[in-house]
């Protein structure tokens, strides 16, 4: 049981909010969260690459990306430090674009980034329609603070694991706590389950 | 309860069996309403890790629920959750060494004075830089405790007779101000984005090394 807090009072009234994870509030602005500084990388060396677990690494050109199918992403998007933004747009290459025809016995996935940060998922998290490469927010170029020209979009786990200025994905066979997971974030990230820092 | 300034206080907390923290490291704070509603936010650490007592600095955000709590409603005697220390990345210790560069806007000074006072008590011999940002003199916290050992901009409001600095941090008073990249100097930047985003870029640009460059964002997550 939680203390109650004497004098403290909720500040809206009481609206839908069955969109909102536990412990998370809803913010209009979009912050920006990085450990360092953005890093810009010109489009013409801008390259992606999956690599690991697979016959042979494959690599995209920012023209050839381009050249793939894009959809457009509505989704609401959950940040850690509590705050959620509901009813975003983004355009983006579905993960499965990227995946398709590759035989991996890989269970999970480490995104790499411009600027050394890295995440890992499961790779049931970046499949089937629930892991995009966006370029794309509404209706315009990512911008570089929040992670253009091309971040991972994996809205439905907490914003960290939605990489930005992403690289590469290197399919492995086991789990290895990325940035973020090894210094007392949680390994999945689920907002819904509350899973912000080990332990949860 | 220590006031700041007109928008900010330092709380000073009893935190039964907290285990320590490291400097630059931030908690969550969890307030609970009688209805049973809970608001969380983060908060940095402003004391040093060896302080007997856990200290937040808190600025209110005017259309935020849990800071206007903590800064104009908290008294002594009140509780409320804590849950941390949290981040270990933005911090610093002892034996990381130095020098330091420690660039802060507004209130991103508190995890930055955090590191300043640590090193103040336990390595003294280490070489810091402590450049703040702040609008006006009425909303620089910690103030009695930066004289002559910060340097500080003010953008919009001066004292009279103001001979420092009267500029938003940039890349000239950057190189003025830190040491040369060749030194490599640790550097942490904490405050607003558009802040953060100017002061690591210029940073780079002079020619320091990212990956010694830490920086924390401050502000518009609602507070």
């Amino acid at each position: 049981m939680s203390p109650i807090t004497r004098g403290f009072r909720r500040r809206e009234p009481a609206g839908d909010d069955s969109r909102l994870p536990p412990g998370q509030h809803l913010v209009a602005g979009f912050p920006v969260l990085s450990a360092g500084p953005t890093p810009h990388t010109p489009l013409e060396d801008w390259t992606f690459t999956l690599d690991g677990e697979i016959d042979e690494a494959r690599r995209w050109s920012w023209a050839e990306l381009r050249e793939l199918p894009a959809e457009p992403v509505h989704c609401d998007i959950h940040c850690v430090t509590s705050w959620s933004k509901l009813d975003t747009e983004w355009e983006g290459v579905s993960l499965d674009t990227m995946l398709e025809g590759i035989e991996t016995e890989a269970a999970y996935v480490t995104a790499w980034c411009d600027g050394g940060y890295t995440t890992n998922l499961p790779i049931e998290d970046v499949t089937d329609g629930r892991a995009w490469l966006a370029f794309g927010y509404d209706g315009r170029p990512l911008e570089p603070e929040h992670g253009g020209p091309v971040r991972l979009l994996v809205p439905h786990l907490y914003l960290w694991k939605s990489a930005k200025w992403v690289r590469g994905i290197t399919l492995r066979p086991d789990d290895e706590p990325g940035f973020w997971e090894s210094l007392g974030y949680h390994q999945r990230g689920d907002p819904w389950q509350e899973q912000r820092y080990w332990g949860d | 309860m220590r006031p700041e300034t007109p928008r900010a206080r330092t709380l000073v907390l009893d935190v039964r069996e907290w285990r320590g923290h490291r400097a630059g490291q931030h908690v969550d704070v969890r307030l609970t309403a009688e209805d049973g509603y809970r608001a969380q936010r983060s908060y940095s650490i402003a004391s040093p890790p060896l302080a007997s007592t856990l200290e937040l600095t808190v600025e209110r955000l005017d259309d935020g629920e849990v800071s206007p709590w903590l800064v104009d409603e908290a008294r002594p005697g009140d509780e409320f959750e804590l849950r941390g220390p949290i981040g270990g990345y933005f911090v610093w210790e002892v034996p990381r060494g130095g020098p330091l560069l420690l660039v802060a806007g507004g209130s991103g000074l508190v995890p930055l004075m955090a590191i300043e006072r640590l090193r103040r008590e336990a390595a003294p011999d280490v070489e810091a830089t402590l450049l703040v940002s702040a609008r006006g003199p009425g909303d620089l916290i910690y103030a009695a405790e930066l004289e002559g050992s910060a340097v500080v901009a003010y953008t919009r409001e001066r004292p009279a007779g103001w001979t420092g600095y009267d500029r938003r941090v940039d890349r000239a008073m950057l190189e003025e101000v830190a040491p040369p990249p060749e030194r490599r100097p640790r550097c942490f930047v904490c405050g607003p984005t558009s802040f953060v985003e100017v002061v690591a870029e210029a940073l780079v640009a002079l020619g320091h090394h990212r990956a010694l460059i830490k920086t924390e964002r401050f502000g518009a997550t609602g507070g």
